[in-house]
């Protein structure tokens, strides 16, 4: 099982691959203190991209690219799975 | 047939840190865990921080909105020397004024204040001259005693705290088994209806306009008034009708979430084209629910709850007058059922496709507005900059198409030229490109540019009916005096 992420900002892509991995940061939800250990990834990232259907991709997602701060959310999406280790 | 122009629109914002407790957020976090609130409470601002903040005189028409480029950031940090709770604008009011507003906004005894806080605030309101006397007359209070025994006796009553967390009064229900009339509903319905009526009637009275000639009047928020038989049944808009005194005036509410108010202003605008009603007011009041909606965001940083305003807005549409801009309605985009959700066929279908039909390249609209919700608030929450997303999707469909170069550096240009800051409270509907229409009449009126483009996305899946989501845009052009 992979959870797959589509959220806009680095800050709520971290917060949701946390929430999945080690639990919720924020404590506030159903999942907080339960380690699900998932691995997680984000829409915008590599190894996601590189698996559409190109002209799928293209219409449903590539201009968002240019929209969103991008490399910060791959950045943040990395940066949770090298700490939690999934 | 006459082509609908918009004259005049006008906002009320008013500071109501002690009702941030009522916001939908805190109510549920509060309810769970008491002492949430002290911690909002000491992030709360003052009166004066509230006044003096930047996106507040913008939205004032103090301040234009590019000049938020240049203002010293965080703007929360760095209140303004030179600052007014009114403009040309609009008005801000502070929180023991609109207490006095909500009693007065009452014709069924739902809220009690307490006597020696009442007579202060009447006095206060007394001198305002948008309120009535008949509304100050209804500003009387009741002994402490009373508001604390309804309070612990029974069921059905909510306090009416100050910033400073003193009790000045209550919102109570006479229906305690009708989920649709509970305190909190009442409550948020009676602030849209007063922050909706003190729009209208300073739109109406700094426009030179007789309330009697007004003839529709669209309701456009968020809210849902009812019973349990008929929740959500509304018409806000034939009740701020009446308490603007628009005696030969009807009207109804369109209901489109955040889209609503650019729904409401195309229906607005078709009957006066269509002659139907050529005097049409569209009208949107606050919404309380989103008082400290991103607290926790706030609180983590450290930073001031700025979640503590509530907005609302009156615009003034009519048949063309000859100097006012036109709102084209062949220019209006829709986002139809068989569009899809996907944010670049939403942005083709309301920017794209609107500017094919005129002929138009993304160029030739000066200003886009679009949600303008204050990105300090936003995106200290991790919400993001809602209003810089939007331009840069723009952005990028103008470089898709050849119109501008791709690459970061055209992006940017493009979003600083035909983009702003977003300045507006979180306030919904509110947010949704109405805060920029006052400074673009203003511009269009002045000959600065000739087009500027309003649009709105509405989230319908947030009601669990559909996936869909929404959005309707219009384009307001200068008025060329030739009929």
């Amino acid at each position: 099982m992979v959870v797959l992420l589509g959220s806009p900002t680095p800050e709520s892509a971290e917060v949701y691959a946390r929430t999945v991995t080690e639990g919720d940061p924020s404590w506030v939800g159903p999942l907080a203190g339960i380690a699900l250990g998932l691995p997680v990834f984000h829409v915008l990232e590599e190894e996601v991209k590189s698996q559409f259907d190109a002209a799928v991709y293209q219409e449903q997602v590539e201009i968002m690219e240019s929209v969103l701060d991008t490399d910060d959310i791959i950045a943040a999406m990395k940066n949770v799975r090298e700490a939690v280790g999934v | 047939m006459s082509h609908p122009v918009v004259r005049d629109i006008r906002f009320f914002l008013a500071h109501t840190p002690g009702l941030v407790r009522h916001g939908s957020k805190p109510t549920r976090e509060i309810h769970s865990n008491h002492s949430v609130w002290q911690d909002i409470q000491g992030s709360l601002r003052s009166f004066d921080e509230a006044a003096a903040y930047a996106p507040h005189q913008v939205l004032l028409g103090n301040m234009k909105p590019d000049g938020l480029n240049t203002a010293a950031a965080p703007w929360y940090e760095n209140m303004l020397a030179e600052y007014s709770t009114s403009g040309p604008h609009g008005e801000l009011v502070n929180e023991d004024q609109f207490h006095g507003l909500l009693k007065a906004a009452d014709e069924f005894d739902l809220v009690l204040l307490e006597e020696g806080y009442a007579a202060r605030v009447a006095a206060e309101l007394r001198s305002h001259p948008r309120v009535t006397d008949e509304e100050i007359e209804r500003i009387q209070g009741v002994p402490y005693s009373r508001i604390e025994e309804r309070l612990t006796s029974r069921e059905g009553a909510i306090p009416l705290l100050t910033r400073d967390g003193e009790t000045i009064g209550l919102v109570q229900t006479d229906y305690v088994d009708d989920a649709s009339l509970a305190p909190d509903i009442l409550l948020e319905n009676l602030a849209v209806k007063a922050t909706a009526t003190m729009a209208l009637r300073s739109v109406l009275a700094e426009s030179g306009t007789d309330p009697a000639g007004l003839q529709y009047v669209i309701g456009s928020g968020e809210e849902a008034i009812g019973d349990r038989y008929n929740r959500g049944g509304g018409n806000l808009a034939k009740t701020v009708a009446e308490a603007a005194a628009c005696v030969n005036s009807t009207g109804s509410d369109v209901k489109a979430f955040c889209c609503a108010p650019v729904h409401a202003m195309v229906v607005g605008g078709s009957l006066v084209q269509s002659g139907v009603f050529p005097e049409v007011a569209v009208v949107g009041g606050c919404s309380l629910a989103k008082l400290g909606m991103k607290f926790r965001g706030h609180l983590a940083k450290e930073i001031p709850v700025m979640e503590d305003v509530l907005a609302g807005f009156a615009v003034l549409m009519g048949p063309d007058d000859g100097t006012s801009p036109v709102l084209r309605l062949d220019s209006v985009g829709r986002h139809t059922v068989g569009a899809g959700s996907v944010q670049q066929a939403i942005v083709e279908a309301l920017v794209a496709d609107p500017l094919d039909r005129l002929g138009l390249k993304f160029g030739d609209v000066a200003k886009y507005a679009t949600e303008m919700h204050n990105p300090e608030i936003t995106d200290t929450a991790g919400s993001g900059n809602v209003p810089r997303t939007n331009y840069r999707l723009i952005a990028a469909l103008a470089a898709q198409r050849g119109e501008i170069e791709k690459g970061s550096e055209s992006r940017d240009r493009f979003v600083e030229q035909h983009g702003m800051p977003g300045f507006s409270p979180t306030q919904g509907h509110v947010a949704s490109a109405m805060p920029f229409m006052a400074h673009a009449l203003d511009d269009l009126r002045a000959g600065d540019y000739q087009y500027s483009m309003f649009l709105a996305k509405g989230s319908l899946f947030l009601g669990r009916m559909t996936h869909m989501s929404d959005g309707e845009s219009f384009i307001l052009e200068s008025n060329s005096g030739a009929g």
